[in-house]
């Protein structure tokens, strides 16, 4: 063991000390925050019965902002408990439970659009690198293809998914056509980034390769592919949360039951008779989508804290 | 001089215009000729944008002359280049900096389908001649410049190609680090037997470095003249020698009469 080993030794631990500090110092502000929002959620609720005791009409309140009676913006203690409370008559299982089974199914169709998504996105970059034509004229396509609503193109998909797959090795399953449908937004964070990350690999790296007699495919694997990846992270992070967003709408507008969709589906057909159950599911697809986000920004550390380079902003 | 054994690099009218027929056109060389033996140490110098850096690139074929032609170990430059026939090494390191040191100096063989256990041993081979064998598991951003840039060596010279082509590999390092890597690599010259063609814009460093000193004239480069140097072995010494700043002397006052020309 060297003195300069243990040098680096030392800056790695401190390093690792620094992440660790940064971490929680993230998850002490989320918290702040969080108080924050239920302070003021809490205090307008307030707001709104002090106006309402003293008879006196408030214009704003119901026409521009939302109103505050309960059935709006139920109690946040009501919200709460209703995790505990079973949200059917006839069966003990608390919300809560329904939610979590819900968020898994969810869950499980999000993570194979994501999968589906980054694939294909890698390979629409890949292709586009080649060429500059290529590039100008498929880049306005993919643009285009992420202003259709998804609510369209959901229906589509889904009974695609169900007549024309039957060749498959395996029974093509209604959740998986939800899959494609996350993908459909998936793909393009991860397409956009990745040219990008593909093209930010070093002009003198590049010669250097040349020099070698690298192939195309040894460039891309060995210098563009691995320059691309802290590009990449940051695509994962969008492509996260609209893996999830993707699959709770494509559940919404497939008619596929057992996910978060249908849950919200069901829950906001009957908000006049329980309305913190909605809120107590949305509560649980936000948690879900900040593990999501968490698990990418893990990965992400354990992959670039190797190199020493900074993670590109969100 | 007299004819060599072999010839490693042939230069023959080569001119090399960048942007040709368009407003920005460059004439970026013009009409060079050289002949370079193998096993030789030559310095190309001259001042900015002299297009002696353009010289190294077409000799690698990384770009191609408007006229004339160049060979390399009897083939033409591009056949040299597909054949691996040169390592290259630039003012920056150019070293991924997701690989560890090993990994960098394992690329090219890994590129050229070498088994893992083959490039781990000329890895390790490599990186003892250029003094870094206890920093193979480093990574490049725990390194100094200095160390860097003897991994990059190492790197190109892994594969053990004939031809070691360089650009201001030195450039970027403090004049202690810079005059103890010239040392090492004369060292590493003595032992390998490997022609290097080496761009710098430093008079004393071509001087110390070779064996010919070529010095080249302002856009559109030209080569203005060709000095011999015959120092014998280098050593401290030699640095401090009269004859070594009599050379100096001579590089400097040829790059003069060029500048004045202007």
């Amino acid at each position: 063991m060297t003195a300069r080993d243990e040098v680096a030794r030392e800056i790695r631990r401190h390093d690792r000390a620094e992440a660790t500090k940064r971490t929680a110092r993230r998850i002490v502000v989320f918290v702040v925050f969080l108080v924050v929002l239920a302070l003021a959620y809490v205090g307008y609720k307030a707001f709104g019965r002090t106006l309402d005791d003293a008879q006196t009409d408030w214009p704003v309140i119901g026409n521009v902002l939302p109103r505050t009676d309960d059935l709006t913006m139920p109690p946040i203690a009501d919200i709460f408990a209703e995790f505990g409370q079973p949200p059917q008559r006839n069966s003990s299982k608390p919300l809560a439970a329904f939610i979590a089974e819900a968020a898994l199914f969810t869950l499980r169709e999000a993570t194979l659009g994501f999968a589906f998504g980054v694939v294909f996105g890698l390979g629409i970059a890949v292709v586009l690198l080649r060429s500059k034509w290529i590039e100008q004229g498929v880049t306005p396509y993919l643009v285009a293809s992420q202003t259709v609503p998804l609510v369209a193109i959901a229906p589509i998909i889904v009974i695609w998914g169900s007549t024309s797959l039957d060749w498959l090795p395996f029974e093509w399953m209604t959740w998986m056509s939800v899959s494609l449908i996350a993908a459909y937004l998936t793909f393009f964070p991860v397409a956009m980034n990745g040219i990008k990350g593909l093209q930010s690999a070093d002009p003198a790296a590049m010669e250097l390769m040349r020099s070698y007699a690298a192939s195309r495919r040894q460039t891309l694997l060995r210098l563009q592919l691995p320059a691309s990846v802290p590009y990449l992270f940051a695509a994962f992070k969008i492509a996260a949360t609209a893996a999830i967003v993707g699959a709770i709408v494509g559940e919404i507008s497939g008619g596929v039951r057992g996910g978060l969709g249908r849950l919200i589906l069901d829950f906001a057909s009957r908000y006049t008779t329980g309305p913190s159950r909605l809120y107590a599911t949305v509560i649980g697809a936000a948690v879900l989508g900040l593990l999501a986000i968490g698990l990418v920004t893990a990965v992400e550390y354990l992959v670039l804290s190797k190199r020493r380079e900074e993670p590109l902003a969100l | 001089m007299t004819e060599p054994d072999r010839w490693a690099v042939t230069i023959s009218n080569v001119s090399k215009t960048f942007n040709q027929g368009k407003p920005n056109e460059v004439h970026a060389l013009e009409d060079i000729s050289l002949m370079i033996a193998g096993g030789s140490f030559v310095s190309l110098i001259g001042p900015s944008g002299c297009g002696k850096s353009t010289l190294l690139r077409l000799i690698g074929a990384l770009t191609h002359p408007t006229q004339g032609d160049i060979g390399v170990n009897d083939k033409s430059a591009d056949q040299a280049r597909l054949d691996r026939d040169y390592g290259m090494a630039f003012q920056t390191s150019g070293l991924f900096k997701w690989r560890s040191v090993t990994e960098n100096v394992e690329l090219p063989l890994q590129l050229m389908g070498w088994s893992k256990t083959d490039r781990r041993e000329r890895a390790a081979e490599m990186l003892d001649l250029v003094k870094l064998g206890e920093f193979c598991n480093h990574y490049p951003h725990e390194l100094s410049g200095g160390m860097r840039q003897r991994v990059a060596i190492a790197r190109a010279l892994s594969f053990r190609p004939s031809l070691l082509l360089m650009d201001e590999p030195f450039g970027a390092l403090d004049e202690m680090t810079r005059e103890h890597m010239q040392t090492e690599l004369l060292d590493i010259w003595n032992k390998t037997g490997k022609t290097i063609v080496f761009v710098t814009h430093s008079i004393p460093e071509a001087v110390f470095l070779s064996q010919r000193v070529i010095v080249f004239s302002p856009r559109p480069g030209r080569i203005a003249s060709d000095i011999t140097v015959d120092l014998g072995d280098r050593t401290f010494e030699t640095r401090e020698a009269s004859a070594f700043f009599e050379k100096i002397t001579e590089v400097r006052e040829a790059l003069r009469f060029e500048e004045s020309r202007i």
